[in-house]
């Protein structure tokens, strides 16, 4: 069973995108219930009962994320919707807004109430041009049916939308980056506090979510908290879009009841259906680039022996030491034949290039980083190379303004912590490394494919 | 990304089209009174589509039109690596070579429009006509590799359709 779907369920009906389909199957009947039977502090209370997590990547929940927005009078405030999506591995929010671009929309009006805000902005990342102008256009037919602008549906609410682009930079999905680049500035992150809530876009005080966390907010007004929270368990309800990507007979964004386990979701009929061509697997990155990877034996079942569920508690159960994240939810998995050296070189070529240079430890060890990974995968690092990436890591890690640090020293940590063989073979054997891959596990010639 | 140094690049002040400035308007329009430098980056892409790249003198006239400093528009366009700060072909393809797309077989396909094109990465086509480039994670992961022209994303890329869409821009471009 697929289970119940909150926010794809009628992503595949024609003409969805455009605003009278989405309409008569039944959209925007949150806006319709929250401006003329809620108040404002009704639909928090409803997010907050739902148990919603931010599903950017960090987790932290929506409805005490909202109580904290400062309310001074006389100052505007404002909702922001971070689809820069740029995590790697991610791609589920530009599928929700490029499928059912009317979602994000009615999600915006019905959190923008709740939060008071009259106008809000949807910072779109800008290789998203293309997703910028389906959303320009989406706002176009809300306008013109009156779900945006003075007045709307007789509430005596208004409401404005505004999409605006990046320009490429990763750093801009960390939330005051992506105020500073809303703002027309370099996408350098804030000093906290003052956190957003309190002095956010141009000073105001403001709340900046995800595309999916804002899309969520539809099926909890429309069906209520409560009903949300059934679906999952613990801290982990409701459901959550998922990226799938790499070696895979069928990657692409699924949504999935929390609580699924990871054996299903990887292998199952309603999910990706294994590994592609057959193989094995080798590794599995469950919650986007910067979460820890985890090998074969740890990606199904815990350290403990338990069954691995997709939820933000099962992921990450036994810590760094042999749990991961849930993450963004940019799930990526490798077949045996992948290199993991490789492979953590290009995340670590990612965040150096990706590192905006405000932090020394995020400037420099990034850099370096990339430089160790490059010569280790190259067949020139040595052993001392290996050491020295750790030492790297515990410098930067902690001690920067913003996540990317602490994001960029994770995957290298995690990469040789449960690969570290793989790393000493790219020395020991540095020719062959460039011939071949080192394989699902103590590489036994005849086992291994040439490359 | 740095900026060509003024030997390298004609500093001749530019003027630009009647349809671009409507555009422009527009854009600065979506935002309230005196915040009107949130329109940045947006602006830049329209100068970068009309243009083909973003020079000096094409930034020089975004910051008289927004009442900034001219370095206010520098220090934006160097930091978002979408910007061609140089003069680029008419198609700059920007092949995404980050782990997902790594895993599925990218570098093959930089490898293969390198020698299809005769350039290498950053480099033009003597004709003008492609660019080639790598970019970080375009958000294309489970339908890679990916790559990314005039805000365009072709996925799914094998040597084959590398083939197609450099004979699809080649007609293109005659027909114009």
């Amino acid at each position: 069973m697929a289970g119940r779907k909150l926010l794809l369920e009628n992503v595949h009906i024609p003409g969805i995108e455009t605003y009278d389909v989405y309409r008569k199957n039944g959209g925007y009947a949150s806006v319709e219930k929250a401006l003329k039977k809620m108040t404002p502090e009704e639909v928090v209370e409803e997010v907050k009962k739902s148990g919603l997590r931010g599903r950017g990547g960090a987790g932290f929940p929506t409805g005490m994320k909202w109580s904290f927005l400062a309310k001074p009078e006389g100052v505007p405030r404002y909702l922001v919707c971070n689809a820069d999506e740029s995590e790697p591995g991610t791609f589920k929010d530009r599928y929700l807004m490029e499928k059912i671009p009317h979602l994000l929309i009615e999600g915006m009006i019905t959190s923008s109430y709740a939060l008071g805000a009259n106008v809000s902005y949807i910072y779109i990342r800008g290789e998203f041009m293309y997703i910028l102008h389906i959303l320009e256009k989406a706002i176009a037919e809300a306008r013109a049916n009156g779900m945006l602008g003075k007045n709307i549906m007789g509430s005596g609410y208004d409401l404005e939308l505004v999409v605006a682009p990046g320009g490429g930079a990763y750093i801009c999905g960390e939330e005051t980056a992506l105020l500073e680049s809303l703002e027309g500035k370099r996408g350098n992150p804030r000093m906290k506090p003052p956190f957003p809530a309190v002095k956010g876009l141009w000073g105001c005080p403001t709340v900046v979510n995800n595309v999916e966390t804002i899309a969520a907010v539809v099926p909890i007004v429309n069906h209520g908290g409560e009903d949300y929270a059934k679906i999952g368990i613990e801290r982990s309800t409701g459901t959550k879009l998922i990226s799938a990507s790499g070696n895979l007979v069928r990657p692409g964004v699924y949504e999935i009841e929390m609580g699924v386990s990871v054996e299903e979701f990887i292998y199952g009929d309603d999910y990706c259906q294994g590994i592609a061509n057959g193989k094995r697997m080798k590794a599995c990155i469950p919650g986007g680039s910067s979460v820890p990877i985890l090998p074969a034996h740890l990606v199904t079942k815990t350290a403990a022996g338990e069954n691995r569920l997709m939820t933000y508690e099962s992921l990450a159960d036994g810590g760094f030491a042999s749990g991961s994240m849930l993450g963004s939810g940019g799930f990526i998995v490798f077949d045996e034949d992948q290199c993991i050296v490789k492979n953590t070189y290009t995340f670590a070529r990612f965040y150096a290039h990706e590192s905006c240079g405000q932090c020394s430890p995020c400037r420099e060890g990034t850099g370096w980083m990339e430089k160790v990974l490059h010569r280790l995968d190259h067949g020139h690092g040595t052993i001392e190379d290996i050491s020295l990436l750790e030492e790297i890591n515990k410098k930067i890690e902690g001690n920067t303004i913003c996540p990317l640090g602490d994001a960029a020293a994770w995957p290298v940590a995690a990469a040789i912590r449960h690969f570290r063989e793989e790393f000493e073979w790219h020395v020991t054997h540095a020719a062959e490394a460039q011939t071949r891959n080192y394989g699902l596990i103590q590489p036994r010639v005849e086992e291994i494919k040439t490359l | 990304m740095k900026i060509s140094s003024p030997e390298q690049q004609d500093l001749t002040p530019v003027e630009f089209s009647p349809e671009m400035m409507t555009e422009i308007n527009q854009v600065i329009g979506l935002f309230p009174e005196g915040k009107s430098k949130s329109a940045l980056i947006r602006i830049l892409h329209i100068v970068q589509t009309h243009f083909g790249w973003t020079s000096v003198p094409a930034m020089n006239k975004v910051a008289e039109i927004l009442s900034i400093q001219p370095i206010e528009v520098y220090e934006v366009a160097t930091f978002y690596t979408m910007f061609h700060l140089n003069p680029v072909g008419n198609y700059v393809f920007e092949v995404c070579r980050t782990g997902p797309c790594m895993i599925v077989g990218s570098d093959d396909i930089i490898a293969y429009i390198e020698q299809k094109l005769n350039i290498k990465v950053g480099g033009t086509t003597s004709d003008g006509m492609f660019t080639l480039k790598t970019a970080e994670c375009l958000g294309g992961c489970g339908y890679g590799p990916v790559m990314q022209c005039k805000y365009k994303f072709h996925e799914h890329l094998t040597t084959e359709k590398v083939d197609e869409i450099i004979e699809a821009y080649r007609t293109a471009s005659i027909s114009k």
